[in-house]
Formats: structure tokens, C-alpha cells, sequence
């Protein structure tokens, strides 16, 4: 109760702040809370609001997705073998400083402007953290258990099943949800460039067409809502009763 | 007695190669372990006989010489001979049954389940089926270990300091269930240990080994019967043996 009433104040000033400056500095540019929320009524009467929420969450879905499909098992291969991760990971190194961002020419020359596009784009930011993540806590997973399933006389199928993936979960999911929050924060860059759709879309052609930074406001808005919703629905996969385990230090 | 030998080690050396430099670990190794005999392998920390068992576990394979059970050359592990190791051996993302019960999924379910039921009941976790590894206290999740071991129905149990991690009560109370499981099933057991009480309480015969590189001092017959007196003269005999083979005095 106490914690609820201190946010609440919190954003309480932050309101208050942002609507003093743009009062004060008596810019005609940028839009008081109140107008943000006015272009967030419009948005959502003329039913742009949930398609461009759709197209983003869409784009994201299927490169993400991807991602994990071609992602984790690559890297749960790389950490189950000393030599494999020798030869690949210097790609992997060389790959993970390039911002995703750097990828949207090469993208529009092959899948041209369009969903395919911001969807490829996705896909590259969050592979390779997922990749890594994978990989990382795979090589991590504790010798003695190992050890203690050699010694049962499992198959490398059952070696991976029973004890690499759910040893290596915990670390497996915090890769994930960090892959996610990426690919949230790709997906509006790759709109401004490679569609005409979507939250990001929204935002470049609202400034582009007549400076509406109310409207430019509101879509802002929108994408830290439904960040913030990905990143809680993330969390509750980190709510299995084992996990806790790591926590504590009991691994 | 040649008949009936279980684990035979012959002219077993390890040296491992470390920033270019040899290191030998053991040397000249020769041991016969009888079926149904708890053997305790007893030096000080470092000494090479965790080696010296994950060797014969068939982990680790030997620089030279060769180990055979049952007359078969050992070259790796195999699930008629289980190691126990400390209690981080135990899964964390498997609740008491489902560690227990790891290594049963070939059999039927309906068998699978009074096994681990029998186990469970044995190492007295009943009430904590459900529970996960980080809801026991250290040596509840020994005892998952053990009972894991024990219902994989091995021939043979190595144990590498299984209660060395466990405060002293429940350590005379583990050695206590681990002597009652070995009365009840017969099985061979290896045990490895720094601590010469408890290798005393435990074995037929103890193995003292010497510091690194680590080969087989004297082997020390406890013809003491179970239960065994802490306080009876031939024990206490047995143990200043020990203690003088390995040239400590026993006081302080």
C-alpha cells in the first residue's frame, strides 16, 4: 500500500514536471501530458492504436521466434561441445558488436521493404543474444551432473534433455527475456525504416506529416506499455519453484 | 577368495599434465576388493584417492595399468556401479522423487514407483516426496543422493567423502543408515575418506594411502563386528595403528 501510494507520487511529479517545462518554455513543439493523452484517444477512436500494436507485436513474434527456434538449439550445440564453441565463437564476438540497426540496408536489398524486412531484422538482434545465452549457461551446467547422468547410462538425447536444458534453464530464460527487450527496442527502429505500419512507423510518420509530436508523445507511450507488459509475461516464467534454488545459491 | 574378487586394480599409475609439467598423482596401484566387501580408501586431502575411485568408476582413465570388475576391463561409467558423490550431485530442478527416480525410466511405472517409494521410506525422507533439493537441509539431500544410488540396484557403490560437508551428528547418523543399507543389500562399497574414525566405523578394511604421489601404504583389517564399540579396546587398537601408519601420534 505504502510502495503503491510512493509510485503513484512519483509519477504524480514526473506529470507535473513535464507539463511545468512545456508550459513555461511556451513551446508550441512539444505536447503537455494532456495532449498526449488526447492523441491517444484519437489514435485508439480511429482504431490505429491496436494495428499498429498488432503489426509491431506481429513483427516481433515471428522474428523472435525464429530467433529461439534456430537460437537455442545452435547454442545448447556450442556449449555441449569445447570444440565447436573453439571454432564458432570468434563469429559470434566478431557479430555481437554490429547493432542490429546496421543490418536494415542488407535486409531491404534481399527481403525488400516490408514485413520480411523488420522481421529479419529482429530475428538478428535477438539470435545472437540468445545464441550466447545458450550457449553460456549450457557451459556452465555442472560437471558432477554430468557425471551423475553418464553414470545412469543416458543417451545424448536424454543427456539433453533431462539434464542440459533444465540445468541450463535458469540462465537460459534471463537470456531470453533480455533477447526480448531487444527485439522490442529493434522493431520501432526497424518500422521508421522498412514498413509503413506498426508503433514505430507511427511515430516518424506523425512527425513527417505536420510535426503531431502529441501523437509522436502517445506512440512513445505505447511502446514502453507493451515493453513493459513483454518483460512481466517473461517474468512469470521465472516463477518454476527450482529456480529459486540458483537464487539462494544452491545450484 | 579368488573367486569371488569384485574389483581388481592392477599396477594403476595417473600422472596428469598440467602447464606443461608432469604431475604424478598415484603410482603403482594394485588392490583387490571382494563382492560385498565395504573397503575404505583413507589418506590425507589431495592425496590422489578420489583419482585413485574415479578411476575404478571408469570417469577417469588411468595413465597406466588397468582396473576390471567382474573380469571386464572398466573403460567407462556404467549404471550396475553408481557413484555417490556430495550432496551437489542431487538435481535442483527435480523434486526428492524425481531424483530419486532418475534413473529407473526404462522400468514400468507401477515398478518405478515402489522403488523409489522403498528408497524413500529407507533414507526416511517420507513426507518429503514433493519437496526440491533447496527446501532440505544438506544432509536430507545426501540421503537423496544415496537412496538415488541405491535404487539404481548397483553391485557396487562408490562413495567419494559423501558426509564430509555434513555437521558430525548427521554425519554418525548417515554412516549409521549407509551400514544398515549395506547389511541389508550386500553391495560392494568404496569409500573414500580423510577421516580415520570413520573409515575405523565403516569398513572390512582400510586402504591407507600415502601423500601425493599417492600409492597404497598398508591395508588394515578392522575385525571389529557391527555394531561397533567407539570405546572397545580393539578398536581403539585399530585406529592407533592408523594413526601411527600414517605417523601422527594420537594426542594433541
Amino acid at each position: 500500500m505504502f510502495r503503491r501510494l510512493i509510485s503513484l507520487l512519483g509519477i504524480g511529479v514526473f506529470v507535473l514536471l513535464w507539463w511545468t517545462g512545456v508550459h513555461f518554455s511556451r513551446t508550441h513543439i512539444l505536447p503537455t501530458p494532456l495532449a498526449s493523452l488526447n492523441a491517444l484517444k484519437e489514435l485508439s477512436r480511429k482504431g490505429l492504436l491496436f494495428r499498429y500494436s498488432i503489426a509491431s507485436l506481429y513483427r516481433v513474434t515471428w522474428g523472435y521466434l525464429s530467433a529461439v527456434v534456430l537460437g537455442v538449439p545452435l547454442g545448447l550445440l556450442l556449449g555441449s561441445s569445447r570444440r565447436l564453441r573453439i571454432a564458432f565463437n570468434p563469429y559470434l564476438q566478431i557479430l555481437r558488436p554490429i547493432s542490429p540497426l546496421a543490418w536494415i540496408p542488407i535486409s531491404i536489398l534481399w527481403f525488400g521493404v516490408g514485413d520480411v524486412s523488420a522481421i529479419f531484422i529482429i530475428f538478428v538482434a535477438s539470435f545472437l543474444p540468445i545464441t550466447v545465452s545458450a550457449m553460456n549457461a549450457v557451459a556452465n551446467v555442472s560437471q558432477v551432473h554430468i557425471d551423475v547422468a553418464r553414470n545412469m547410462g543416458l543417451s545424448t538425447r536424454a543427456m539433453l534433455l533431462r539434464v542440459l536444458l533444465p540445468s541450463a534453464l535458469p540462465q537460459l530464460i534471463v537470456g531470453l527475456r533480455i533477447a526480448l527487450g531487444i527485439a522490442w527496442l529493434v522493431v520501432v527502429a526497424a518500422e521508421m525504416i522498412a514498413v509503413n505500419s506498426g508503433l514505430g512507423f507511427l511515430i516518424i510518420d506523425a512527425r513527417n506529416a505536420g510535426n503531431r509530436y502529441d501523437v509522436v508523445v502517445a506512440g512513445m507511450m505505447t511502446i514502453g506499455a507493451l515493453g513493459l507488459l513483454l518483460d512481466q509475461g517473461m517474468r512469470r516464467i521465472d516463477r518454476i519453484p527450482w529456480l529459486k534454488a540458483r537464487e539462494m545459491g544452491l545450484s | 577368495m579368488s573367486e569371488n574378487i569384485k574389483v581388481s586394480v592392477r599396477d594403476v599409475a595417473m600422472t596428469f599434465r598440467r602447464d606443461g609439467k608432469e604431475l604424478s598423482v598415484l603410482e603403482n596401484v594394485n588392490l583387490d576388493v571382494r563382492a560385498g566387501e565395504f573397503v575404505c580408501l583413507l589418506g590425507p586431502s589431495g592425496c590422489g584417492k578420489s583419482t585413485l575411485l574415479n578411476i575404478i568408476a571408469g570417469f577417469l582413465r588411468p595413465s597406466m595399468g588397468s582396473v576390471q570388475i567382474d573380469g571386464q576391463p572398466v573403460s567407462k561409467p556404467d549404471p550396475r556401479r553408481i557413484f555417490v558423490f556430495q550432496e551437489r550431485g542431487v538435481f535442483p530442478w527435480l523434486t526428492v522423487t524425481g531424483n530419486i527416480g532418475f534413473g529407473l525410466q526404462n522400468l514400468e511405472r507401477s515398478e518405478r514407483d515402489a522403488r523409489v517409494s522403498h528408497y524413500i521410506e529407507m533414507v526416511g525422507l517420507r513426507g518429503f516426496e514433493n519437496s526440491y533439493p533447496h527446501e532440505l537441509s544438506g544432509g536430507m539431500k545426501q540421503r537423496v543422493e544415496v537412496a538415488r544410488a541405491m535404487a539404481m540396484n548397483p553391485d557396487v557403490l562408490f562413495l567419494d567423502e559423501p558426509f564430509g560437508a555434513l555437521d558430525s551428528i548427521t554425519r554418525l547418523v548417515m554412516r549409521r543408515e549407509l551400514l544398515r543399507l549395506w547389511e541389508a543389500e550386500k553391495k560392494t562399497i568404496l569409500f573414500v575418506t580423510h577421516d580415520i574414525e570413520e573409515s575405523v566405523q565403516l569398513a572390512d578394511r582400510v586402504v591407507v594411502m600415502s601423500t601425493r604421489p599417492a600409492t597404497l601404504r598398508s591395508i588394515v583389517e578392522i575385525d571389529v563386528p557391527h555394531p561397533r564399540d567407539f570405546s572397545a579396546p580393539r578398536y581403539l587398537e585399530l585406529r592407533d595403528a592408523i594413526l601411527a601408519e600414517i605417523g601422527l601420534a594420537h594426542q594433541i
